[in-house]
């Protein structure tokens, strides 16, 4: 009995201790192999001097093509060129650039005397490097006829096959950013990020997490903000994003959606900071199809829109309700004068039925025993445009439109274009994705029309008027605003694609940080910039 | 230890070989066909999603702002998507039978260096989950078994019935702004804070103990009611020493068996809990996997997952064998 109670006594005590173990050796575990220092102690003391962004953005590789955009928000890497708030172009590891007066030949004189994160000086001969890298692979490099890239000198030359004003502001895309030859193994693929930006690398986890610290050696602009060590977190949900902000373990969290944003109007841990992006929510229509090939029903559909409700209802601010195409961000391009886009139900009824179309039994508008009926394709990587897409539904079923919306993949979009099956699609375009427009509505309203704007438009005018644009050269220099305020117009008239409404970049940022400022071109967090309060 | 299996205790070690080496090749043989079977279907299955592979892929790769015409055909150009079918599945079997699980079409990393790197984090945390499921669940199960229909019983009846009805996304916010924003004490998400795998190892933890709770309290009442337990009582010993001795090992066994069926939870959960906390798991990519149609990576993180199954299967049923001897090989 002695016996059984002691063996008893020790199973216990055995069971008891490995209890305990148990639960204290994730504890152990975390704090072993946390490689950040800091982040040994108590979790909220993680952000003292870290400080953490998240957002939705995946690493899908470290090729610059791939996540580089992020390499270059989080300022580890540059580009030859820069862009100001305004979308003028700024030096960066370029001082100057100049382009000969048939606008055939430009020329990039390199800053003296810079470094990349290992020590290594950036020579013309890295930088050529990188920018025929760039050049090889699908991208913005080629939307320029470039005959060829060479070093003279301590500048880069560029020779191109026909003149492109908007060459310099290809060289400040992300996927053109320039690379230490330390970043690529034999074969050319980038196997590590050096770059030469005010913040380096100092570890990597794909595909969601990286550390930076501040690189002692940069020898660009000054750097006035305090932060030494941040951390970038990708993190899927814009729920969780929030919630991290809001528990004080982010301080920086973007692309945040609506229920979001009016959770944070109140926290008492993070402000709301918000910048008018160069994006545009529209309905991408194809005026090859027999129905929508009738100006009459794109006006209809137009009118239809209740941009303002939409706005307010959806995404919280009635001022995005699209009166134009562009954004009044977009100087240049938006034209206060255009008279806005209206919203009346009454007058397109009556353009519908002027086109033939007229109410059936079921409230649905039926043409020679047709019914009026579209599929809306849209795609949920923006977390609204299924909503807008559902609201615009509705909307047309007012006026004896039927919409069946289909929600996939991003990609949908181009490849519907392209099998021209597409009807509708709802889409959000980045007009600052190249911070000259000209780029991408050459991209999106030319002659062929293009993956993410016009589709089967016939009009020679915009596409000749963006070509004149693109080509302008010293000798033949750009056509003035009433050019582009001619490009809005017939836009606005003609409605190859039907907007809907602006965009507002929304970023809540901790009461622990000051100095927060949005980037409009989405280049940079700016984090060289912040102070700790 | 001595008493549970002394009788066996004596067998040779040639002997326990003999004994569990069918059982050990019968789970070798079904781990072989859960990997042909789910990387077959894995790969029709993608194949019959709706949508351009290349452009899905070009999606993947160069984000919403940057897919294009262009982009896809180089894509498809670069990957061979071209190829008829049959071509591509008997270059993934063949490949398998080499161990090798192919490169990602979107991150252009060999899968088993991504897996390698994911599998860690998911193990980590499925383990933790069961362990604090064990830890929650069958202790108030017992706890609740030995008085019936009392106010404990009745309390985890209830709260068991909520947790296993909230979807696990809706627990897991519920937990976060409880413990990481009201309270503060746990990181809401991420991987890398200290006591970060705390809230999505709970989120399916609460789940599995919710059901492990009442099968516990359920094979309480049975030993309760039993003449052996009751025999145990009256023949003196105190209650504690008769749940001890004669009680927690025959609750334990109904308890262990049915941790076989909350893998199916647990891994379906996996997939959730991964996204909602930003968990750098399996789960994780292979919800990404399938956004951008990543067909190795697909294949590859289900199979794991697949074997994952069947590993921890085996070792459910190892773990029910050590406590019930009947059920030995």
């Amino acid at each position: 009995m002695s016996r059984s109670s002691e063996v008893s006594r020790r199973r216990r005590s055995v069971l008891a201790a490995t209890v305990t173990a148990a639960s204290l050796l994730p504890w152990r575990g975390a704090s072993a192999d946390d490689r950040a220092g800091p982040h040994a102690h108590a979790f909220t003391a993680a952000g003292k001097d870290v400080l953490t962004v998240v957002g939705p953005w995946e690493m899908t590789g470290l090729d610059p093509s791939r996540a580089g955009y992020m390499f270059q928000r989080m300022e580890v890497v540059e580009t030859l060129l820069d862009v100001s708030n305004r979308g003028r172009l700024q030096p960066r590891l370029a001082t100057s650039w100049q382009v000969s007066d048939d606008g055939l030949r430009w020329r990039f004189r390199l800053r003296g005397n810079r470094r990349f994160h290992d020590g290594s000086e950036i020579t013309p001969e890295n930088v050529l490097m990188c920018l025929r890298r760039a050049h090889a692979r699908p991208g913005v490099l080629r939307l320029a006829d470039i005959r060829a890239l060479s070093a003279e000198g301590g500048d880069i030359v560029i020779a191109l096959n026909r003149p492109f004003a908007p060459l310099p502001y290809l060289l400040t895309h992300f996927s053109v950013q320039i690379l230490a030859p330390a970043s690529f193994d034999a074969k050319g693929n980038v196997v590590r990020i050096v770059g030469s930006g005010p913040f380096r690398i100092v570890s990597i986890s794909m595909p969601q997490q990286f550390d930076v610290e501040r690189f002692d050696g940069y020898g660009g602009l000054a750097v006035p903000g305090q932060v030494r060590r941040a951390r970038y977190i990708s993190v899927a949900r814009a729920e969780t994003r929030t919630l991290l902000v809001q528990s004080g373990q982010a301080e920086l969290a973007f692309s945040l959606d609506p229920p979001s944003i009016r959770a944070l109007r109140t926290s008492p841990k993070a402000v709301l900071v918000t910048q008018m992006l160069p994006r545009t929510t529209f309905l991408k229509l194809n005026s090859g199809h027999p129905i929508l090939a009738d100006v009459r029903v794109r006006r209809a559909i137009s009118l239809c829109v209740e941009r303002q409700g939409i706005a307010r209802a959806l995404l919280r601010d009635a001022d995005l309700g699209a009166s134009q195409l562009f954004p009044p961000s977009m100087s240049g391009w938006h034209d206060p004068a255009l008279a806005p886009l209206r919203t009346d139900p009454a007058a397109a009824r009556r353009l519908l039925a002027d086109a033939g179309w007229l109410p059936g039994p079921d409230g649905i508008r039926y043409k020679n025993g047709q019914r009026l009926a579209l599929s809306l394709t849209t795609f949920v990587d923006r977390p609204e445009l299924p909503l807008i897409a559902a609201a615009l539904q509705e909307e047309m079923r007012q006026i004896g439109i039927a919409v069946r919306v289909v929600i996939g993949n991003s990609s949908d979009i181009p490849a519907g274009h392209r099998s021209g099956n597409l009807q509708l699609g709802l889409v959000a375009r980045n007009f600052g994705n190249l911070p000259d427009p000209v780029a991408t509505l050459l991209q999106d309203f030319g002659i062929e029309g293009g993956d993410w704007g016009a589709m089967g438009w016939r009009n020679a005018e915009v596409p000749a008027t963006l070509a004149r644009l693109a080509a302008a050269t010293q000798a033949d220099p750009a056509p003035d605003a009433a050019a582009r305020a001619r490009v809005a117009a017939v836009l606005q008239a003609e409605l190859p694609v039907i907007p809907v409404v602006w965009y507002r970049q929304v970023c809540a940022a901790s009461r622990r940080i000051a100095g927060v400022s949005i980037d409009p071109f989405e280049r940079s967090y700016r984090i060289s910039q912040l102070q700790w309060t | 230890m001595t008493r549970f299996s002394s009788p066996r205790m004596h067998d040779t070690s040639l002997n326990l070989v003999r004994r569990i080496a069918p059982a050990l090749a019968h789970r070798l043989l079904q781990a072989v066909l859960v990997a042909l079977l789910v990387g077959t279907l894995c790969f029709f299955m993608t194949r019959m999603l709706p949508g351009d592979m290349a452009y899905r892929i070009a999606a993947g790769r160069y984000g919403y702002d940057m897919v294009t015409t262009a982009a896809a055909e180089a894509v498809r150009l670069e990957l061979g998507l071209d190829r008829p079918w049959p071509a591509a599945l008997v270059e993934w079997w063949s490949r398998l039978l080499q161990f090798d699980l192919g490169v990602s079409q979107v991150t252009a990393q060999p899968v088993a260096m991504e897996i390698a790197w994911q599998l860690g984090p998911t193990v980590r945390l499925s383990l933790m989950a069961m362990g604090l499921s064990l830890l929650i669940g069958p202790t108030l199960g017992v706890l609740a078994g030995l008085k019936p229909g009392g106010v404990l019983d009745r309390f985890t009846l209830a709260i068991s019935t909520v947790l296993r009805a909230l979807p696990s996304f809706l627990l897991g916010l519920v937990l976060v702004l409880l413990f990481s924003v009201k309270l503060g004490v746990l990181p809401a998400a991420g991987h890398d804070d200290h006591g970060s795998i705390m809230l999505p190892a709970l989120t399916l933890a609460l789940g599995m103990a919710a059901v492990s709770c009442r099968v516990a309290r359920d094979a309480m009442v049975q030993v309760r009611g039993s003449a052996y337990f009751a025999f145990a009582l009256t023949k003196g010993l105190s209650l504690r020493h008769a749940l001890l001795r004669h009680g927690l090992r025959n609750v334990a066994a109904p308890v262990v068996a049915y941790l076989g069926v909350q893998l199916v939870y647990l891994v379906e959960g996996v997939v959730l809990v991964e996204t909602i906390f930003a968990w750098p798991g399996i789960g994780h990519a292979l919800v990404h996997a399938i956004f951008g149609r990543d067909v190795p990576m697909i294949q590859g993180t289900a199979l794991v997952l697949g074997l994952m199954f069947v590993l921890f299967n085996a070792l459910v049923d190892a773990a029910c064998a050590f406590i019930d001897p009947r059920r030995r090989p």
